[in-house]
């Protein structure tokens, strides 16, 4: 529960700061102290030297895969604001007030990692998603930025809304929140059908889930968002939250996609393969890379869900690595990217020459994104890849899955097109020495990941 | 050990190189490495015994870093590190933009090339199999025509889509073994039903077959050769494409051999036609790097043809004819590109009378053209011989029709030779100078390469005499 308790409380303080301190620079170094402070209390909670222990009635759930979980998202977080704290202060006036509500969103992120009941994750979602809607409108005078900002909250509102109604149905259908007793309940005597009511309701929160996710049919909102948004908040919403969001996701199902029946693999394989199609197929013909990775981000949704699809113990270890491989990636690629003035493909021609250490760190986020052999991405998809094929008898899924991944490399080498083979002389912001090393120490982990991945398995066990 | 010296040696030297200022010491230092590399290569292929390297790697996923020397490893590595010197020399005098990026490609590229010939793991082998495509991506994207990003970019997709599918099916074979281990023997071991067998063996055939390439996924092929720089081009024709071939004698063969059997005969009509599309197109053509894509397409489909009639000899035949394709093919690339860059044209209609103003070089292009149409006492004879042998015993009908790729051989090849050295000097041949002395070396070496092994190519059969016995034992 520490994580939990510390990160709201570090928001509070977050928010305090920006009245003590007038340099934007120290508020950064104030938030990136915090993070470390964050860090530590979760770390000690899982190795169980200090934590505070909270009765909550069963509605959370502390093991050591969601404490971990929840420790590389709040790493993820501090390699984000390291990495592009600069931009964080650039957006706007209010800074303390965008880290407290990055503190905000971790909260709900550690609710997420540790629910148990279905109560507290409806309470985990809104906690994420309420801090999200106003970051997304932190440009207060971009049209555009205002405009995602309201249509982020209408549709997180109304997905909320399908959620709490999957929740209402399956408690009316088992008398409990809890998800790992109720709803597998047996109804009638004999064989154990599930009632209408639980099904629907699963049908529901199904629903809602693949919404935060952005999961297609569900996905309309994410590139309006994810463009619209200050770039550095895209990077943020596009890692850390969308990966919170799987985490729970997996953590629900896991147990109760029984209550579906043999339609959940229809259903779910419905989802994943309009996922990849929509996501993979839509983001080649992008213009703006940024909105090019809005879709990419949900081509890699489509691959984070076969963890739901296999459900067993290489699923729960390939969730983790994607996760692990997709922040990196995605929050170093955004860095980059942010750097840039143009965002066209254009715009980033040439840039090898200018730039060449952000132009090659770049090409190793861009590669472990479309999951080339020795980057972090390709065990991310090996292992989701291989937890279907053990899980057995969907070779066509997997098939499906590696053609798609062969169309991303169309998209995500673009841009290495771009910047290597092409002439051009892109405007780029100051880039200072502190953030090349940063960049090289990123996609160095990133390789290291793609050499060795269990270095961040291990984590797991021992 | 020296297994492992092979893959890091180039590994180091290419890295390196990228960090190195002046470009004249990155090619040195390309040269340099790769002489040495030649020089182990030599001592692993002769030193007695095979050359194991073993070590943990991912032993959670059941996948060791294991490296093994086998005789069509130890010739494949061979002519790797062959190539390299070959190469580097001949194109000594060519400048490129950016030079020390350019060596460290090439460097990474041989690292790649070695450790595809070396890996007996599956999930390694794939690492290699990828790692030598994406330097390659990069050498054809930067330095080349003017179309060759374009051109590359489908070279690129094309084996990437094949790559990725035969991931697939090794994943699924991987879960078929019997201890859950990417190990080159539990996958030989591996229990699949022949109905299995029929479909997992496309996974794996297709990425081979794009890589080889055989009619119809070759459509990469000749533009990519056309745009690239030569340097690169000689690489992917003489060594890149054996990638393909090799991986069906080591992995395709052995797992799936009821599947192999049973597509043999509609993989080599494919291969039949692919040799004599191939051979029509090059009798027609004007271009003179793309009549060597094209006389290449023919001689790997032979090849392909071979591998799948299950016959001893035409194995061995294709065994010697891996090794001797490739140094045939290195002479043709650099006399073609030192006509280019002599000259300024590619087109055969626009050249002739070089047997006045080359003669060297005249001479030394009879002599590969006629190594290219397998005549007698040249290094090919052996290997199409042998191949043929088998073809014909498989089906006579088919031989006989592949045997019209030979007399189109002799055609394209004379024809172009004829063109090239004989006839009256022209406005634009009037400027041609004889080679220059490294490229003299490099193509006299090739040729006593050609002579002797023609003569007496005995010793690349005891060489890989283990790996075609191998295959047939286990059956």
């Amino acid at each position: 529960m520490n994580a939990i308790i510390f990160s709201a409380i570090m928001g509070v303080v977050m928010m305090f700061s920006g009245i003590a301190l007038k340099q934007k620079r120290a508020i950064t170094t104030t938030a990136i102290i915090a993070l470390l402070l964050l860090l530590a209390a979760n770390l000690s909670n899982t190795y169980s030297i200090f934590s505070i222990n909270i009765d909550s009635h069963g509605l959370l759930h502390f093991n050591k895969f969601g404490l971990f979980f929840n420790s590389i998202l709040i790493v993820a977080t501090l390699i984000f604001v390291l990495l592009s704290g600069h931009d964080i202060e650039k957006v706007g006036d209010n800074v303390a007030d965008y880290y407290a509500l990055i503190f905000f969103v971790l909260c709900g992120t550690s609710i997420l990692t540790s629910f148990n009941g279905l109560l507290m994750l409806f309470l985990g979602i809104e906690i994420m998603s309420i801090p999200l809607y106003i970051l997304t409108g932190s440009e207060k005078r971009n049209l555009k930025s205002n405009e995602a900002s309201l249509k982020y909250f209408l549709m997180g509102s109304f997905s909320t809304g399908i959620m709490l109604m999957g929740i209402a149905l399956i408690y009316g259908a088992t008398g409990s929140f809890s998800i790992s007793t109720s709803v597998v309940t047996p109804v009638s005597a004999g064989a154990p059908v599930p009632s209408f009511l639980a099904i629907a309701g699963m049908v529901l929160l199904f629903a809602s889930m693949c919404f935060k996710v952005s999961a297609a049919p569900f996905h309309f909102w994410t590139p309006d968002v994810y463009d619209g948004s200050p770039s550095v908040f895209t990077s943020f919403m596009a890692t850390i939250v969308k990966v919170a969001g799987f985490f729970a996701f997996l953590n629900l199902f896991d147990a109760n996609a029984n209550i579906l029946g043999p339609s959940w693999k229809m259903l779910l394989g419905f989802v994943i393969l309009s996922t990849l199609l929509v996501g993979n197929i839509t983001a080649v013909f992008q213009q703006s890379i940024k909105r090019m990775m809005a879709y990419s981000s949900i081509a890699q949704a489509g691959f984070m869900l076969f963890a739901l699809y296999s459900r067993n113990d290489l699923a729960k270890e390939g969730i983790l690595l994607y996760a692990v491989a997709y922040c990196l990636s995605t929050i170093g690629f955004f860095a980059v990217l942010i750097k840039v003035k143009d965002y066209t493909f254009d715009g980033f021609n040439g840039l090898a020459k200018t730039q060449p250490v952000l132009a090659f760190t770049a090409t190793i986020f861009l590669m472990s994104l479309a999951g080339i052999p020795l980057t972090a991405g390709f065990f991310a998809k090996y292992y989701m890849l291989a937890s279907v094929v053990k899980a057995g008898g969907s070779l066509w899924i997997v098939l499906a899955a590696v053609l798609f991944a062969a169309v991303s490399v169309y998209y995500y080498f673009k841009v290495i097109q771009s910047m290597y083979f092409k002439e051009g002389a892109p405007e780029t912001a100051e880039i200072t020495t502190q953030f090349k090393v940063g960049l090289i120490l990123v996609s160095a982990a990133v390789i290291l990941v793609g050499v060795l991945p269990s270095i961040v398995l291990n984590w797991l066990y021992f | 050990m020296i297994a492992l010296l092979l893959i890091l040696t180039p590994l180091l030297a290419g890295l390196l190189a990228f960090f190195l200022k002046q470009g004249n010491a990155a090619k040195n230092l390309a040269l340099v490495s790769s002489v040495a590399i030649l020089a182990l290569t030599l001592v692993a292929v002769y030193a007695p015994g095979n050359n194991v390297y073993d070590t943990a790697w991912l032993t959670d996923l059941g996948s060791r870093f294991t490296l093994k020397m086998d005789g069509m490893g130890k010739m494949l590595c061979l002519l790797t590190a062959i190539s390299f010197p070959l190469v580097f020399a001949a194109t000594y005098k060519n400048a490129y933009k950016n030079p020390a990026a350019f060596f460290g490609l090439m460097l990474l590229t041989q690292s790649g090339l070695m450790g595809v010939f070396l890996a007996t793991d599956a999930l390694l082998f794939y690492f290699f199999w990828e790692l030598a495509l994406i330097p390659v991506y990069f050498l054809c994207s930067i330095w080349g025509g003017e179309k060759r990003i374009a051109v590359t970019f489908k070279f690129f997709v094309y084996t990437f889509i094949g790559s990725v599918l035969m991931l697939a099916g090794i994943l699924y074979v991987y879960f078929h073994t019997a201890d859950h281990s990417f190990a080159m023997e539990s996958f030989y071991k591996v229990n699949l039903s022949t109905h299995q067998q029929l479909y997992i063996f496309w996974l794996f055939f297709i990425a081979f077959a794009i890589k080889m390439p055989i009619f119809p996924f070759h459509t990469w092929q000749p533009d990519a050769y056309e745009q690239t720089n030569t340097a690169t081009t000689i690489i992917m024709s003489a060594v890149m494409v054996k990638m393909g071939l090799f991986a069906i004698v080591r992995w395709l063969l052995p797992i799936f051999p009821e599947a192999s059997a049973q597509f043999a005969n509609i993989i080599i009509i494919f291969c039949v036609i692919g040799m004599l599309y191939a051979s029509f197109i090059a009798v027609r053509q004007d271009d003179f790097k793309r009549l060597i894509a094209y006389s290449s397409i023919a001689h790997i489909g032979l090849m392909c043809a071979a591998m799948f009639t299950h016959n001893r000899t035409a194995l061995d035949g294709v065994m010697v004819q891996l090794f001797n394709h490739g140094i045939n093919v290195i002479g043709l690339w650099v006399i073609a590109d030192l006509i280019e860059q002599q000259l300024g044209t590619r087109k055969l209609s626009e050249l002739g009378g070089l047997a006045q103003k080359a003669p060297a070089m005249a001479i030394l292009l009879v002599l590969m053209a006629l190594a290219n149409v397998a005549l007698p006492l040249t290094n090919s004879f052996i290997g199409e011989f042998l191949m043929f042998n088998g073809l014909f015993q498989y089906n006579m009908y088919m031989a006989a029709v592949a045997g019209i790729s030979i007399i189109l051989a002799a055609v394209y090849t004379l024809n172009m030779v004829q063109k090239i050295i004989y006839g009256e000097v022209n406005a634009v041949t009037t400027n041609a100078v004889d080679l220059s002395m490294n490229l003299k070396l490099v193509l006299v070496m090739i040729t006593v390469v050609i002579l002797v092994l023609g003569v007496f190519p005995q010793p690349l059969i005891e060489l890989t005499k283990d790996s075609a016995a191998s295959l047939f034992l286990k059956k």
